[in-house]
This record gives structure tokens, C-alpha cells and sequence, in this order.
């Protein structure tokens, strides 16, 4: 298959995982949204990888998988911190960084 | 001759600065010995110029003194420069003694007042002032003194500074001479024009030479609209029709600065002017005929207001008015030694009559309603003698100083040649009737002033009794001696002052007008009458004066008489009309100010209200605002907020780095023509300097480009002249983009 069907696949996941981001209010959507644009960004790594032939582009993917691994921690606990302070998840009522 | 002629003004100024520096903190008797000190310093040191030094001097153009270069720009050069003549030096010894007389009467009147030094301060600078400008060399010099005159004039009305109406007052004088003053700088800026020299001896003697000043312009000569334009300036100084209004609300003032500045001195100034300028007057008679009619109209006029007034203040404003327009008949009918003589003279009966005014209040617990006084003779003996010597000056009675100054004043209103074609070349037949009918009505005015006057003395002084209340009348006391002093010294003045300028031609002895011949090098030789003429008006001007008394004796003599109560009932409207002081305040309020105050309110609307307020602040807020609420929006502290920015941000720069570049940062391609021959470079922006680009050079525009390659510059040769169309398309082939660029070129 040509590359650039893995091109596009990863820029459509890349959008999706965006929009996620950008309009879903939950934050455990959200993150789910950052997991998609990374796996976007892995695919797009891999397919260059294998166009030309060089192996780098595999391991930049396991970088990647392990940062979103540490994010999805690190974030999860974010979440929960936020869920007992507020007793909510929804992003828009977390503006704290407005003070 | 030199003499140190800048002591004269310098030690009053040095007065004020002290006392403004230090005065608040001393005692009031340091401040009166600093301020009594500076003008007693200036005073002697003007007779001793004057006695001393100006014999000896005169006919070199008097005693002259420069302290430097004031201004030097091109061919205007003015000095800053003094020069005391006849005519200067007897305005100074006016000045300094009556100035000096009027300090220590003060330290009397102000004797409780919180604001003693800051008093005697503006008194000192006033002084000051006038001394410049009766000294000054040149008109510029002279406007320093006529402008400070003003500021001091303003600050001294509303001395009294937390009544509005004080305030309103001063407003009222400084504005009014404001117009004034503009004719005076366009007269002054007319002679500068056709004289070349702002100096008084070189304008006095380009005037005697006539040339330059006899130059038509605007349907008259230079002279006559130069002396009109100063005259301008005179009329708002010296209160005279139509600028007179400041001067009955200036009365607003302290009674000694109504006594120094509102009658003996300021208000003289134009008088002064006039006389100093006297040579420009005498090339253009019919500016010195509008000089004299507006004179002697305000003469009669203020005399006939005076008639209805009941402030005691008021009254001696109107007379003062009146009187300033009988100098100016004089000096508009070229009479101008006894223009300066009626000055001298009035300087003293009016500074003493206004200080009574002052003593009288004082008695009277401040108030100055002579419906309330009367009587007063006994109870206030010192005020009363004095008064009644000043009454009988400025009456005209004779032996008494007013009887000769006024009434050389008329006698040459009556007999001057100025206007009579057959004499003077300059003249035109029809101001033949102006020396007449200006007599005339100054003889009615010398019948008003008698009149007034009286009333006032009888009001005020005659009967047997107060018509104030009981309170007031237990209060009625003499003033303190530091008050009746001075009072005496005028009184004495007042009498005998008219002997300086004795009718010397009546009485074979030339010589005993000492006045006038102190003054012909300055003004000329003085007018001379025939000797019938003189005595008929002498005695004409005695029986008008009697005439006045005995009439006002007969309306108010011990008190209000049947007579008066009877005109008042007669004719209510006309006395209250009067009385209303023919309300030209109101008419110049409909004519002037409401016009005046419309185009402002509407120009504050337009310019203050929509460009300024709206526009310039306003405009400016919104803006800041707008850019406020984006930044705002974009603060909102909502994480997904930030992403999107972040989102859009990112995306744009996405775009913009996969661009060939030359669209956004130079749509100009670099084109050189040389003949036919012409060089186009493409040149690429730095970000995409290593990037490697596909160019077509289309030079004629047919679609099919004639130079193609990864060089960014192309060569091509013209088959013919002409106008053409470069177009150059660039291509980047590692991303697909591409762009345009175009421009025309003329070969030749």
C-alpha cells in the first residue's frame, strides 16, 4: 500500500484526537483526544519509517508510546485531584488559571 | 543726558518680589516700612530727576536711560530703555507721591484685613508697572507697563478674591481692556510698518517729517488709522465710550486701589498715550476729532448716570469716567497741556475724594449706600473738610484747581484751530464743527459734574440727620490719623494745584503757566485764545458750576427735598432707566456676550465634546478596549481556549513555512532595464533561502515562459520597445505550493 494512505489515516486521527481536545468538556474525553493525536503523530513516524527504509522512525514510536503512557499517568492523577477538589471533571468549570 | 532712570520703577518691584517672598510671615508694620520705603525711594528719586536733572537736559530730549538689548531681530531692534521728559516726569511725580500717600493710608484702611502684604505687594507692583509705562522709551517697553498695569488692576478688584462678584469684577476689567489692548498693538504694529522703528522720538520725529505716516490707506492715511487703533487701546484703559463698563465694577476693589489705580493713575494712561503720541494725532484731524467727541459724549454721559447712583463709590466711578473724558476733549482738540494739567489736577481731588468714600465707609461700617448717610459733617470732621475742598476742585469752583484745569479744557475746545480748514492744511471742511459742538457739550457736562457732585456732598455730609439705623450711627467714628494724613496732603493739592497752571496769556505773565512751560519742548507751545474768549468762559463755567450746586441745593440740600421726591414720582421709569445706568451691560450682554458665549458653547460641543472627548480620548479608550476584551477572551482560563489558539497558531505557521515565501514578504520583483535588454531577479525571502525552487519567467505575458530553472534570476532581450508584463511563477516542488508574481516593465 502507499504511504500516503498512512499519511492521511494519521492526519484524520490526528484531527479527530484535536477535536476531541478542543470540544469535548470532559476531561477524561480530552485525554482520550491527546492519546489519539500521539497515536496520529505514531502512525505518520512509522509509515515514514517504512517509506524510507530507516529504523529510526520505529524507535521515535516507542518514545512516543512511553510518553503517552507517563502523560495518561500523569494526567489520570490530575483528574482525580480535580474530581475531589470540585467534585467534577467538566473542563470548563476548571479556570483556575484565570486568577 | 543719562541719568539712572530704572531706580524709579526698579524699587517698587523689588518691593513686590520682597514682599510676596517673605511678607507672610512679618509683622504688618515690616511690611508697610519695605512697601512705604520702596515707593517714598522711587518718589524721591523721580523729584530729584525731575528738579534736578531735567532742567539741565531738556533740550536734548530729557534724561534717557538703557538697560539692554530687549529684542533684536533683523531690523527691529528694541531696547529696553527709559526716557524721562516734562510730560513722563510730572506722570511719575503724580504717580509716586499720590502712589506714596495712598501706602499709608492703606496701612490705615487694610489695618485688619489677614491678606496685609499680599496687599501691599500688588500695590507695589502696580506702581512699578505704571512707572514703565509712563518711563518706557518705546511702545513695546510701554506695553509691558500697560499690560502689568492690567494684571495689577485684575488682581486688585478681586483683592477680595472669595465674593464671585469680585472675581466677576476683575474678570470683567481684564477682558474689556483685553480688546483695547488689541487696537493698541495694531496701531502700534501700523507704525512699526511705515516708520520702521518702534522708538517714541524716532516715530515723533518720522510724524513731524509727515512723509511716511501721510501714506493713504483703507480711504484715509496711515496716521489716522494708527492713531484710531491706539485710540482703540486708550478708550478700554482709560474707560471710555464704548469700553467704559469695567470701571463702576471695579469699584469691587479695596477703596485705596479704587483711589490710586481707578482714578489717579491707571485709568490715565490712554490720556497719557495719547499726549505722549501726540505728533501722530496732529497729522490726522479727524482722529483727533473721534478722539474728542467720544470724549466729551463721555463726559455728559457718565455724568447724566451719575446723577441716579446711590454707592457712594459708584458715583466718584461715574465722575471719574466723566472726567477721563474731559481730558481726552482736551487732548483731542489739541489741547494737549491742559489734557495733562486736568490730569494732574483730577489726580488729586479724585484720590482725595475717593479716599473719603473710603474714610466715610469705614465710619459707616463698610457700607457705602449714601440713601443711609447724611449729616455726617460733625461727626466725621476731618473727612468732611476734605471732601469739601475736593468738591469745590472738582466742580470747577473757581481758585480751586479744577476751575483752571477744566476750564482751559473748554476755553480750548471753543477756540482750537485744529479743525478749521482755513488754518490747518490737514483739516477738512466738514470737521469744522467739532471744537464747538465739543465745547458745548462739555459745558453741559461741567453742569452735570457740578450737579452729582453736590448731590453727593449733600446726601452724604449736609442736614442733621443720619438716615442709617441706630446700630450703624452708634459706630460713626473718625478714621485714624494714618487715614486723615494723606487726606490732608490731597485736600491741599486738590486747592492749590491749579496754580501750576495759571491762565498765564490773562494775565500778561506767560510765565506763571509754570505747567505749560514745563511742557512745550515736549508738546509744542500751548493753545492760545483771545482774551474776550477766555474770560467769557471763565465766567460762563463759574455760573454753570454755581448753577449746578444751587440746583442739586434745591433737590437734596440737608437731605431728600420736595423737588426730588417730586421728579422721582414725576418720571419713575426715566430715574430708574438711569439709575439701571441706561443698562447698556444688558445691551452689550444681548449684542456681545450672548453671541459671543453661543459660538463658544458651540465650538466646546464640536471640538471639546465630539473631536476631543469623543473622538481623541473616547476613541483612543475604545480601542483599548477592544484590544482589552480580546486579550481578555483569549485569558478566559479555559484550557481548551488555549489549545485552540494554540491549534490556530500552529496551523498558521504550517501554512506560511510551505509557502515559496515571496508573496508575503516581497511582491516586487527586482527589475533592470538596460535598452532592450532587461535582468529580473526573483529574489527569495531568508526563510526559505536553502530551499530549492522551480522558477518560469513568462516576460511577454503568452503563457509560454521563456526562461525556466532553479535560478532565481533571468536574462532576456526585447525583439521591440514597448510596455510589457513580467510574470514569474515559482514552485515548490517539495510541497506543492506555488505563487505568482508580476510586474510591468517599459523597454525602450
Amino acid at each position: 500500500m502507499p504511504t500516503t494512505y498512512y499519511l492521511v489515516l494519521s492526519f484524520v486521527l490526528f484531527l479527530i484526537g484535536t477535536a476531541g481536545v478542543l470540544l469535548r468538556r470532559n476531561a477524561l474525553i480530552a485525554l482520550m483526544g491527546i492519546e489519539l493525536q500521539l497515536n496520529g503523530g505514531n502512525l505518520a513516524m512509522l509509515a515514514f519509517s517504512r517509506e524510507l527504509g530507516d529504523l529510526k522512525g520505529h524507535v521515535f514510536a516507542f518514545i512516543i508510546i512511553a510518553l503517552a503512557a507517563a502523560e495518561a499517568a500523569v494526567g489520570l492523577a490530575i483528574l482525580v485531584a480535580l474530581f475531589r477538589g470540585r467534585q467534577t471533571v467538566n473542563l470548563d468549570e476548571a479556570t483556575l488559571m484565570k486568577r | 543726558m543719562t541719568f539712572n532712570l530704572r531706580l524709579i520703577p526698579l524699587l517698587p518691584f523689588l518691593g513686590a518680589a520682597i514682599l510676596m517672598l517673605f511678607g507672610r510671615k512679618w509683622k504688618r508694620d515690616t511690611v508697610l516700612i519695605v512697601a512705604a520705603g520702596a515707593i517714598a525711594g522711587s518718589c524721591l528719586v523721580a523729584f530729584d530727576a525731575f528738579f534736578t536733572a531735567l532742567p539741565r537736559a531738556a533740550a536734548g530730549g530729557g534724561l534717557h536711560d538703557v538697560v539692554g538689548t530687549w529684542i533684536a531681530a533683523g531690523s527691529l531692534k528694541v531696547d529696553l530703555a527709559f526716557r524721562m521728559d516734562a510730560l513722563s516726569g510730572l506722570l511719575c511725580l503724580i504717580i509716586t507721591f499720590i502712589g506714596f500717600l495712598i501706602h499709608l493710608y492703606s496701612s490705615g484702611y487694610m489695618e485688619h484685613d489677614p491678606d496685609y502684604p499680599r496687599f501691599f505687594a500688588y500695590l507695589n507692583l502696580f506702581c512699578g508697572s505704571m512707572l514703565v509705562l509712563v518711563l518706557g522709551d518705546s511702545l513695546p517697553v510701554m506695553f509691558i507697563g500697560w499690560e502689568g498695569v492690567g494684571l495689577c488692576s485684575y488682581l486688585l478688584i478681586g483683592f477680595w478674591y472669595t465674593s464671585n462678584a469680585n472675581a466677576d469684577a476683575g474678570k470683567k476689567a481684564f477682558i474689556t481692556n483685553r480688546i483695547g489692548d488689541l487696537g493698541f498693538l495694531i496701531g502700534m504694529f501700523l507704525l512699526y510698518q511705515y516708520t520702521g522703528s518702534l522708538n517714541i522720538p524716532e516715530i515723533t520725529a518720522a510724524a513731524q517729517g509727515g512723509g511716511a505716516l501721510m501714506q493713504p490707506l483703507w480711504g484715509a492715511t496711515v496716521a489716522f488709522w494708527a492713531a484710531l487703533f491706539l485710540f482703540v487701546g486708550a478708550t478700554g484703559k482709560s474707560a471710555q465710550l464704548p469700553l467704559y463698563v469695567w470701571l463702576p465694577d471695579a469699584m469691587a476693589g479695596p477703596t485705596p486701589v479704587s483711589a490710586l489705580i481707578h482714578a489717579a493713575t491707571m485709568v490715565t494712561a490712554g490720556v497719557y498715550m495719547v499726549a505722549r503720541m501726540h505728533a501722530v494725532y496732529l497729522l490726522t484731524p479727524g482722529a483727533m476729532a473721534i478722539v474728542a467727541i467720544v470724549g466729551a459724549l463721555t463726559a455728559l454721559f457718565a455724568a447724566i448716570i451719575g446723577f441716579a447712583q446711590n454707592d457712594f463709590k459708584k458715583v466718584l466711578a461715574y465722575s471719574t469716567i466723566s472726567q477721563l473724558g474731559f481730558m481726552f476733549a482736551g487732548v483731542g482738540t489739541g489741547n494737549f497741556d491742559a489734557g495733562v494739567f486736568h490730569l494732574f489736577t483730577h489726580a488729586f481731588f479724585k484720590a482725595g475724594l475717593f479716599l473719603c468714600a473710603g474714610s466715610v465707609m469705614h465710619a459707616m461700617g463698610g457700607s457705602g449706600d449714601i440713601t443711609i448717610m447724611g449729616g455726617l459733617r460733625k461727626k466725621v470732621p476731618w473727612t468732611h473738610g476734605v471732601f469739601f475742598v475736593c468738591w469745590l476742585a472738582i466742580c470747577g469752583v473757581p481758585f480751586f484747581s479744577g476751575f483752571f484745569s477744566k476750564d482751559s479744557i473748554i476755553g480750548g475746545a471753543f477756540g482750537t484751530e485744529i479743525f478749521d480748514a482755513a488754518i490747518n492744511p490737514l483739516a477738512g471742511e466738514h470737521l469744522a464743527w467739532v471744537g464747538k459742538a465739543v465745547g458745548v457739550v462739555l459745558m453741559l457736562a461741567a453742569l452735570g459734574t457740578a450737579f452729582y457732585m453736590s448731590r453727593l456732598y449733600f446726601l452724604v455730609f449736609s442736614g442733621s440727620e443720619t438716615r442709617a439705623s441706630d446700630e450703624i450711627k452708634h459706630h460713626i467714628h473718625e478714621s485714624p490719623g494714618a487715614m486723615v494724613g494723606p487726606l490732608v496732603v490731597l485736600a491741599i493739592g486738590a486747592a492749590l494745584g491749579g496754580f501750576i497752571g495759571l491762565p498765564g496769556g490773562l494775565l500778561d505773565h506767560p510765565e506763571w503757566n509754570l505747567l505749560a512751560d514745563r511742557l512745550r519742548p515736549v508738546l509744542g507751545p500751548e493753545m492760545e485764545i483771545s482774551r474776550a474768549m477766555e474770560i467769557g468762559f471763565m465766567v460762563g463755567s463759574v455760573v454753570l458750576a454755581l448753577g449746578g450746586i444751587g440746583l442739586a441745593y434745591l433737590f437734596y440740600g440737608g437731605g431728600y427735598r420736595e423737588p426730588a421726591r417730586k421728579f422721582a414720582a414725576a418720571a419713575p421709569r426715566f430715574v430708574q432707566l438711569v439709575r439701571d445706568k441706561f443698562r447698556i451691560d444688558e445691551l452689550y450682554g444681548f449684542l456681545i456676550i450672548r453671541p459671543v458665549k453661543a459660538i463658544a458653547k458651540g465650538i466646546f460641543f464640536v471640538v471639546d465634546r465630539i473631536l476631543i472627548d469623543g473622538f481623541l480620548v473616547g476613541g483612543l479608550a475604545w480601542v483599548v478596549d477592544l484590544v482589552g476584551s480580546i486579550a481578555r477572551w483569549l485569558q478566559g482560563g479555559d484550557v481548551q481556549r488555549y489549545m485552540a489558539v494554540f491549534a490556530i497558531g500552529v496551523a498558521a505557521i504550517a501554512y506560511l513555512a510551505t509557502q515559496p515565501m515571496h508573496t508575503f514578504f516581497s511582491n516586487a520583483l527586482k527589475v533592470t532595464v538596460n535598452g532592450l535588454t532587461v535582468d529580473v531577479d526573483a529574489h527569495r525571502g531568508s526563510i526559505a533561502a536553502n530551499r530549492v525552487l522551480d522558477y518560469s519567467f513568462d516576460f511577454d505575458d503568452d503563457g509560454k515562459p521563456e526562461v525556466t530553472g532553479v535560478a532565481s534570476g533571468a536574462h532576456h532581450v526585447y525583439p521591440q520597445p514597448g510596455t510589457y508584463t513580467v510574470r514569474v511563477k515559482v514552485k515548490d516542488p517539495s510541497w506543492g505550493t506555488s505563487s505568482t508574481l508580476t510586474q510591468k516593465v517599459e523597454v525602450r
